[in-house]
């Protein structure tokens, strides 16, 4: 089975996030940019099919601006076999990577596509399931646990107050939530050996993509600061902030 | 010119780096208290890094090593030297200098080193011959085929968990103009070797839990065949392979100040003082801009260093720079780091504290600040002199 496995650039998530003071957007640069969280737990999850003879190959695909090669050689070192950037300077909305990634999909006919349930950029959590509806393929979204058995996939979603249990045919779509797994360090020879796999590159305009932005931003504000906490003097008063303050007992 | 790292450069930082943070910082606080590690979790760290891959970079792959030039190695050292030295001694660097090892050796020392299946330890310091490293009175005799050897070494870092200790020992003594010149050898030492025992040394007021050791060495007969390179040449021996060890003190030191410098800033914009956050005030504002200033160049002098080597330039007055620089530059960046903290910079419940203590070692092991400077010294004037 043929894996392409979405992995995204982003400012790292430890960075501390400054609006720009036009209010246009937030700061990249001078800023770290790592790999998207949720699309580090697909590449892991990608290369653990792999490692138990389920995935025969995984591809890396990528788009954004030249530098998101850095971020498909990251997923080549944690054993991923190739890679494809679909380079673009403009800003990509999930519609139009959703687009690009059907175009992907139409030339490498992958079996499944393995994506983060959302980039921490922008939190979209739009991508994965514009693309199960651009190719008309099942999906399975916010995924904790994926198992194949004949043409099918099992997947554990999680889901609010619990999990959820479905079955899926292949070809699919899951995206990956937080607990599916744990990504692994690359590992030293990986590393090295990530300089010679193989990176294609390619315009939205190369795979027939339009990639005009839809969206406007018209506004990028900092949230609001938290109002610092009080103490209370006694279990009492504070019985009498719940109830009549706060209003929740 | 390319100041820029390669994709495999960036992403053994990052990998290293995230491991670091991960895995290491979260042990660090209880190591403090005990002053100790058990042997357990050293072992899992190594058993990790093993996994990884990352085991041993520093030897050449021919041996099972990673290989990495002395330049990518310094890179992986300058995040290693984030993390206190108890636990990032698991991350197994076995001493360049095995690659010495004739053919018999290599198979009972190098490649279970490189293997993690032993660790090593390097012996030269003395009580009475520290900086004077020819001053050594540990001595080895003749007897037959054997070595007979007495004598004493101390401050052996972590030979604590080492399963043998690469040993500096005098085997003679020549006569020349400028009086006695004792002959060394290098010699491989078991652990468990009659007569040799490695008991536990000083408590350090720098890297706890990562601990130095006194060797005693009564009547210990060794073969031949340990022998670490030739009889009476062991200087020639060290020469060849230890002068990228202080490139690692260097990296480690710039690590450190960076994870210092972090700390600062952290402070420096989040306390405040006077109405306003203290990192408004030029007097402490001021310190930021050198300390950071002072870091990226002990980081170029360093990577610089580690770059002559690699393209096999003379590099001792460039190492010895890297590591002057750096250790005294550890040394103010968390001077300063502490001044901004304040009061609370002192507690133990913050690793600003430790990060200063430890920087003291940094200008003192591996050759003093003083001796990196005869060594700068020396090659500037050498060509001048009649």
């Amino acid at each position: 089975m043929k894996v392409l496995v979405a992995v995204k650039r982003v400012i790292d998530a430890y960075v501390k996030v400054r609006v720009k003071s036009d209010g246009s957007g937030v700061e990249t640069q001078n800023v770290k940019m790592s790999m998207n969280p949720f699309c580090e737990i697909a590449v892991e999850e990608a290369v653990r099919l792999k490692e138990a003879g389920v995935a025969t190959e995984i591809v890396a695909v990528s788009c954004g601006p030249q530098q998101s090669q850095e971020t498909i050689r990251t997923a080549l070192a944690m054993g991923a076999d190739r890679g494809i950037l679909v380079q673009s300077d403009e800003a990509l909305e999930p519609l139009a990577i959703a687009k690009i990634l059907k175009a992907v999909v139409d030339k490498e006919q992958p079996e499944l596509v393995l994506l983060g349930k959302q980039a921490v950029d922008n939190d979209f959590g739009q991508t994965g399931q514009m693309l199960s509806a651009l190719l008309g393929w099942s999906q399975a979204t916010y995924a904790s646990k994926i198992q194949k058995a004949d043409g099918e996939l099992t997947v554990t979603r999680e889901i609010d107050g619990g999990l959820e249990t479905i079955k899926v045919k292949l070809p699919a779509i899951v995206t990956a939530d937080l607990r599916l797994n744990e990504p692994r360090y690359a590992s030293l020879p990986n590393i090295m050996k990530a300089k010679k796999k193989p990176i294609d590159t390619m315009s939205p305009a190369d795979l027939g993509v339009d990639a005009a932005p839809r969206l406007s931003v018209v506004k990028v504000t900092e949230p609001p600061a938290r109002q610092a906490g009080v103490k209370v003097g006694s279990v009492a008063e504070l019985v009498d902030k719940l109830k009549n303050e706060a209003k929740v007992i | 010119m390319d100041f820029g790292l390669s994709d495999e450069q960036r992403m053994v930082v990052e990998t290293v780096r995230g491991f670091v943070e991960n895995e290491l910082y979260p042990l660090e606080a209880q190591v403090e208290r005990d002053g100790e590690l058990p042997l357990e979790t050293g072992k899992a760290i190594q058993r990790q890094v093993l996994d990884m891959g990352f085991y041993a970079p520093n030897i050449p792959e021919e041996f099972g090593g990673g290989g990495l030039d002395h330049l990518t190695f310094a890179l992986l050292e300058r995040e290693l030297g984030r993390a206190s030295m108890a636990l990032s001694v698991w991350w197994g660097r076995p001493s360049n200098i095995l690659c010495a090892c004739d053919a018999e050796q290599r198979e009972r020392y190098l490649l279970p080193a490189v293997r993690g299946d032993k660790m090593d330890a390097l012996a030269m310091t003395e009580p009475d011959a520290g900086s004077d490293v020819r001053g050594m009175k540990c001595f080895a005799r003749r007897d037959g085929d054997d070595f007979v050897v007495n004598g004493t070494k101390h401050f052996i870092s972590h030979a604590d968990v080492a399963d043998f200790v690469i040993c500096f020992v005098a085997t003679g003594e020549d006569q020349t103009p400028r009086g006695p010149r004792k002959r060394i050898t290098a010699f491989l030492v078991d652990r468990g070797t009659p007569g040799f025992e490695i008991r536990p040394g000083y408590r350090s007021v720098s890297h706890r839990g990562y601990h130095n050791c006194i060797l005693t060495f009564d009547d210990c007969r060794l073969p031949a065949g340990q022998v670490l390179g030739e009889v009476d040449r062991g200087f020639e021996v060290a020469n060849t392979w230890l002068g990228a060890t202080r490139i690692t003190v260097a990296a480690m030191c710039v690590g450190r100040a960076r994870r210092a410098l972090d700390l600062a800033l952290d402070w420096a914009a989040s306390r405040k003082q006077f109405g306003q956050t203290i990192g408004k005030f030029q007097g402490v504002s001021f310190k930021l801009a050198d300390m950071a200033t002072e870091i990226d160049a002990a980081d170029w002098l360093t990577l610089a260093a580690a770059w002559q080597l690699d393209q096999g330039l003379a590099a001792d007055r460039p190492i010895a720079q890297a590591k002057l620089f750096a250790s005294e530059m550890l040394a103010r960046v968390t001077d300063q780091t502490l001044q901004i903290y304040g009061g609370m910079g002192l507690m133990d419940e913050l690793p600003v504290e430790r990060l200063w203590r430890d920087a003291r070692v940094e200008r003192i092991w591996d050759g003093t600040s003083e001796i990196q400077r005869h060594i700068i010294s020396r090659d500037l004037l050498r060509p001048l002199e009649s």
